[in-house]
Order: C-alpha cells, then structure tokens, then sequence
C-alpha cells in the first residue's frame, strides 16, 4: 500500500482498495491458522491456485490465506464469499470439485458441509452452525475475511479508522476516559480496568514511556492470543497506537512466546507494512505523532508472561519476576513507565475507539464488559476458539457451542484459567462466565482455556499435573514456590502411587495456603487454585485413592489393573503383539488373558482391542 | 567450528540487547545448538557479561548447550493434550527412541522435547516434528512417523 498521508487519505486509499476488490466475483478463504497447517492446508491452498489458473478464473476468484476461524478441529476450513459458503475438512481432492460445482455452477458441494449431528440437515453457511450460532464474534469476526499478510485487507474493512478518529477528533484524555468508560479489564487474566492502568502510566512524569503486548500466552489449554495475533495482526497494531497516543508513548514491544512462529512472523510483517504505510514511526498520518513497534521473543518460560519477568526478558536478562511494590506503570521496561496489556485487551480499543464506550459497555454483565475469547477444547465434541459475550454460561458454552460430550462419557467438569485456575465441576455450570463468578467458584477467569474434563479424567492426576507443570516453570527466585511446589508434587506423587494416608492431604492444603500467601509472584500465588479447588469439589476421588488404593477414572498406573472380558475377546491377539511386557497369554482364537504380575499398566491392549474386550479398574 | 554466521546474526538485529533471545534462537537454529565460541562472540559484541549470557541461556528451556540430534521431535504435555492421551505418546516415544525428554539418541539422530503447550490445543494431542505439525495424535501414529525417519536415515533398511 502506499503511504497514507492523512485521515482523509486513509479514508481515499480504503475507498481504492474496495473498488479493485469489486472486480473479483468470489472470494476463497482457506485457513492458514496454525491448526489447519497441521491438516494440510497448505497442499489445498495451493491447489486452489493451480485450479483457478487452469481453469483461467484468476481474474474473478480471489484467494485468500487468511487467520484462524476457530473451528479447527474441523479443519482445513474453507469459506466462499460473498455465497456464505461454509466448507469443512477439505482435502486436495475435494479442490477440483468446489472450483466445478461451486464456483462454476453455484451448486454446493454436499459432502463437504457441516452436517448437524441432530437432525442430520447439512448447514451452509457457518452462522448457522450450532458451534457458531451463539457466539459474538466481535474480534475475531474478520480473522477468515482477510489475509494477515496484506495490510489492504485490513484497511478495507475499516482498519486504521478508529486510530485516525482518535489522532484526530480526541485528546489522550478523552480516549483514556473512553476506554475507562467502557469498562474494559484486562484479557490476560486479572481482570485489572485497563483504562485505569492507561491513566496511571500517562500521570506518571516521564519523558520515556513505553508500552507492551503480551504475547506470551503460556496457560497451557489456551490460544486466542495466538489466533488473535496471527490472523488480524493489524488490530493489534492499531490498539497499541492508540494506546501510545494516549498514554505517551513513543516505542511499543510485541512479546511473542517462541512456540508461535507464525504469529511472531505475521506481526512482523503488520509492523513492516504499516511503517511503510505511515501508520507507524515518524509523523504517523501526518499527524506529527511519532511511534515504533519491535518484537521480542521468548524463550520457552512459562513465568515470562508475569509482567517483570517479561519485561527483564526484554530487557535480555533472566526471567525473574520481582516484587510489584513499586506497579510497571510507575517503574517498567529500563525503570520507565510502562503499559503492558495482553493481545486481546490490545484488540478491543480499537472496537471501542470505533464504536463507542456506550455500545461496548451494553454488552456483558455489570462488572464484567464485552466479550471474550475461549478456547475450547479437551473432551468436548466441537473444539476451537469462541467468542462470547461475558455473563453466558459455563452450559450454554460446553454444551450449545461445543456439542456436549465427545464420546459418550459424562462431562464432569471444566478447566478454566489454566495453571493459575482451578476446576468447576458440573453441577456449576449454570455459573455465568464472569471475572469475578469464576473467582468466586474458586477457579478464575485467567487468559481464556477451558478444558473440559470427563469421567475419564482423575482429578488427582489434573492436580498433580498442574503441580508438575508449576514445579518446572518456577524461576525458583522465591523459596516458597520452589520448595513448595516440589512437596505438594511429592505429596500428591505419593497419593496416585498408593502411597498417600489422611494426613497427606491436612498437608497438601496448609502447605497450599503457605505457598499461595508467601510467594512472590502471580506465579506461586496462584499456584495451589487446581489443588484446592480439586480438593474442593472433588475431595472423594482423593479419598478414594488413599482409602480404598482406587482410581475411580482409571488414570492412576499403580491403583489400576486391567483385564480381558472372555465373552468379548475373540483371540485376534492384537493385544498380545503389542503388549510391552508379554503379560498376555492365550492362543488364537482363543479369549486371551491377563497375566497381572507382568503386566505394566501401559494400557496399549485397551487402546488396540476393537472389540472393546480390556477393562480397566 | 565455522562461526561465520554469529556475526551476520548479531548484525541483523544490530546487536542490540532487546533481541537477545531472538539472536539465541537464530544461532541455535544455526548450529542446533548454542556453541560455546558463539556465546563469547554475542557477549563481547552484546558488552554483556559471559555469566549473565549463561544465566539466560540455561534459564530459557528452548536453549541447549549441548548439540541436538538432525530431527526433532517435539511433543506438547499441555493440559488438552495431556487429558486426550499425550503421556502415552511420551511414554511410547522415550520406549522407542530410549532417551528421556531433553535427550539426543546416540546415533545424533533424534532429539526429543517436550513442551507444555504448543497452543494447537483444539486438535491435541499435537507432537511437532522437524517443524511439521501433526494433530490428533496416538502412539501407534507418533510411532508410525518416527519409524519412516528411522527407516530413511539407516538408508531404507527398518
């Protein structure tokens, strides 16, 4: 795009790009998000580009690459434009077809629709899927309508408008109390008023401001930033412009942790395009205001998205956190006042700019404003990224969204706020997701995974595993969380291997209490929430595995033993071949057996059996 | 060792601290590995001290002093991955390849990494090999991929 003078060019070089879009009839999107890739959208893309040149359609089908729709466990997703055409798990077979049947003759492609698993109609177009029907996609709505490589994209759609309208027609003031107003809080997880934060960063004296975007989303379970960022990398460029412009900013950093390498790449290429465009560095839209972006990268730390660390991370230096005496906003990046605010926190200002606090703050619950991103997944039919107005609840989300359960097995709770959360279990589920009903529920709202758990998941082990997870990501600075977290480990090590009596778990809870009131950071603080609200709602299966030595999901390798069902087994010896440790016998044919004092709890017979023969207890 | 490229990488980010780790990442990918001879050039062009170099090269887990195998395998525990079956791929992979996490098999031929989330989490569980994704996996499948690579690193013999 060409450099974009002012905000009656911007509004010129939008009109420009509309009227050279218009020539194409159809408009294909294919996903490029990280979760396609994996199901080989690549391969379909470029057989879209073969097709069309073959079939000479480049001059009226345009093919798009585009962000994250979310629904990737359909993936590759393919959506046609301006017919609405929703087209699922496409494969490089299927391309020929949609280019002969769809775009040559506008008839649909059956087998490639969603088909609703009730009453079995096939769906056209994706708002009409059940997974999308009750979201409100408000910023991720354009992630499949534009390439995040092509700046012109973004400007087509109104990109770059809330901040000439903010350069222009609004003073910092006014859009801090905008964004004050409108009540947005902080997507990362506390949940802390951004306005506030903004306002606090500007009043601190200073000749050298910075701000950041957090990008270095660890919560296991979790990606919206990830989506966020690399489908509509623009948006988040234009929330951190204003934001500078507001607080007084003049250089900004975008922190993206090392396992996205796509998003990392995208934004990138935003800033690239953007300082070409005049939309970033010197006289910004003519406007004499000066603002440059860089990336930072990570390194594979987990406590790295706890503001200090992060900012001692770019800083080149360890990632440790340090006391939050003195807030970032007063002593930050090089002792200078510095706004850090998440990627989806960054991706609403520009909403709100546009369409005002009013309009943002009609949308949620009283404390609790706007929509936000979850991911959903785990042991749930429909997995993916879904944006929900704040105050739905846990049910409409896991079952009207998601479908319910994935295999028949009962959903006994949810994961929510990853390490830093804790689980609520099924009869809860009436709760409206909120920041503070979560906090409430003793869980949190946190940066937006939700996993979803069924009866064949122990919750002694999602303990123990968030336990593990923490252990190792401690920076180890402050001895609470370092030795702390290695006993409650041990201690809940112990009870999975059978080890554990009555007094484990009076230990496991105060040492819990001690760690979440001493430790220094967010990190450790948080630390104990899966353990105590595991203890909490489901104190019987730890009873169970220290009282009767039983794993009630069948998890735990030393409590558990399998068998082979006789009136089931046929003899394939499927089982036999694949067992580790030769702990089957039983001729062909023949029902097999289990010899139990070999046998190592592996589970691979159970996983091989077709006949669903192996029983585990 | 050639350590001609540590310069043009320095260079590229014009040595400046706050891309530190970008500059670690860049040498690593490099050399699969963070040689020693690199880190003193980075240190003394960075004016950053040899120790607190250090510091940051073991504190962040995606870094390794010591060399890597030619394939990666990267295996993601997070917690959707982790409730679909990942530790039985990690199990089945240490069996396979007779290494623990963090390890390079004898021959240098494989690396195995596990990580805690490769945020793909919609289609875990996710193992990542030489940089390809691959969702929806079991252990028979993670098997499958890493014998075909075995296959053709022993010239076509199993």
């Amino acid at each position: 795009m060409r450099k974009i003078k002012s905000a009656a060019d911007l509004e010129r070089a939008r009109e420009q790009i509309i009227s050279k879009q218009k020539k194409y009839a159809t408009v294909i999107s294919v996903c490029g998000g990280t979760g396609c890739q994996a199901y080989g959208c690549a391969k379909v893309k470029r057989a879209f580009q073969r097709g069309l040149g073959k079939e000479k359609l480049r001059g009226r089908v345009v093919l798009k690459y585009t962000g994250c729709p979310g629904f990737c466990e359909r993936g590759p997703l393919v959506t046609l434009y301006p017919q609405n055409i929703f087209y699922q798990r496409v494969k490089v077979e299927d391309v020929p077809l949609i280019i002969s049947e769809t775009i040559q003759n506008g008839r649909k492609v059956e087998h490639l629709l969603f088909e609703d698993s009730v009453d079995r109609q096939k769906i056209i177009s994706s708002q009409e899927i059940p997974f999308y029907r009750s979201q409100m996609r408000l910023l991720l709505k354009n992630n499949d309508l534009i390439d995040p490589t092509q700046i012109e994209d973004y400007v087509a759609v109104g990109g770059y408008q809330s901040l000439a309208q903010a350069i222009y027609q609004m003073n910092p003031e006014q859009i801090i109390k905008e964004i004050k107003d409108s009540g947005l809080r902080g997507r990362g997880g506390a949940g802390y008023p951004t306005g506030k934060k903004w306002e606090e960063c500007r009043k601190t004296p200073g000749d050298t401001k910075y701000i950041i975007c957090n990008c270095d989303e660890g919560d296991p379970g979790a990606f919206m930033d990830r989506s966020l960022l690399e489908g509509n990398p623009h948006s988040i460029l234009e929330g951190m412009l204003i934001g500078a412009y507001a607080i007084g900013a003049s250089q900004g950093f975008i922190y993206v942790r090392h396992e996205y390498p796509l998003a990392h790449k995208h934004a990138e290429i935003a800033i690239t395009q953007a300082r070409k465009s005049g939309l970033l560095g010197r006289n910004i839209l003519g406007s004499g205001f000066d603002f440059e972006v860089e990336t930072a990268k990570g390194g594979g730390a987990f406590v790295c998205g706890e503001s200090t660390a992060l900012i001692a991370s770019i800083e080149g230096k360890v990632g440790e956190p340090r006391s939050k005496q003195v807030h970032t906003v007063m002593q930050g990046l090089w002792e200078k006042p510095t706004n850090l605010n998440n990627v989806e926190t960054w991706a609403n200002v520009p909403l709100i700019i546009r369409q005002g606090s009013q309009w943002f703050s009609s949308i949620g619950t009283e404390k609790s404003k706007g929509t936000k991103i979850f991911s959903l997944v785990g042991r749930v039919k429909n997995t993916g990224l879904v944006e929900v107005p704040m105050g739905i609840t846990l049910k409409e989300i896991i079952f009207d969204i998601g479908g319910g359960p994935k295999d028949g097995k009962a959903i006994k709770a949810v994961q929510t706020g990853g390490p830093s959360g804790g689980c609520i279990p099924a009869f809860l589920f009436d709760l409206p997701v909120d920041y503070d009903s979560l906090t409430q529920a003793g869980s949190m709202m946190g940066s937006g995974g939700m996993i979803v758990l069924d009866e064949g998941t122990c919750m002694v082990d999602m303990a123990k595993y968030f336990v593990h997870f923490l252990r190792e990501e401690s920076c180890g600075k402050c001895l609470p969380c370092r030795e702390g977290l290695k006993r409650m480990g041990e201690i809940l090590e112990g009870i999975t291997a059978g080890r554990g009596n009555r007094e484990s778990l009076f230990l496991l809870e105060e040492l819990a209490t001690v760690v979440a009131d001493t430790s220094l950071c967010g990190l450790g603080k948080t630390a104990p929430n899966p353990v105590l609200s595991a203890l909490k709602y489901f104190r019987p299966e730890f009873e169970d595995h220290i009282d009767q030595k039983r794993c009630p999901a069948g998890v735990c390798t030393a409590l558990i033993h399998y068998s082979i069902a006789e009136e089931s087994c046929v003899g394939c010896g499927a089982c036999k071949k694949i067992c580790p440790t030769k702990a089957i016998a039983g001729e062909k044919k023949q029902s097999h057996r289990i010899i139990p004092e070999l046998c190592s709890q592996c589970g691979s017979c159970r996983d091989v059996c077709k006949m669903n023969a192996v029983w585990v207890q | 060792m050639e350590l001609g490229a540590v310069n043009g990488i320095i260079d590229k980010y014009q040595a400046k601290i706050t891309s530190l780790i970008s500059i670690l990442h860049d040498i690593q990918d490099q050399y699969n590995y963070l040689p020693e001879m690199a880190l003193k050039k980075v240190a003394s062009r960075l004016q950053m001290d040899l120790n607190d170099l250090y510091g940051v090269a073991t504190f962040y887990k995606s870094f390794s002093l010591v060399s890597k195998g030619r394939h990666s395998i990267t295996l993601c525990l997070g917690t959707a991955c982790h409730v679909q079956g990942g530790p039985k791929i990690l199990r089945e992979m240490k069996k396979e390849l007779a290494i623990e996490p963090g390890q390079t098999t004898k021959d240098k031929n494989f690396s195995l990494e596990v990580v805690n989330c490769l945020g793909v989490c919609a289609i875990g569980p996710v193992m990542v090999v030489d940089g390809k994704f691959y969702g929806e996996m079991n252990w028979v499948k993670a098997k499958r991929i890493v014998e075909k690579i075995m296959k053709k690193e022993n010239g076509g013999r199993a």
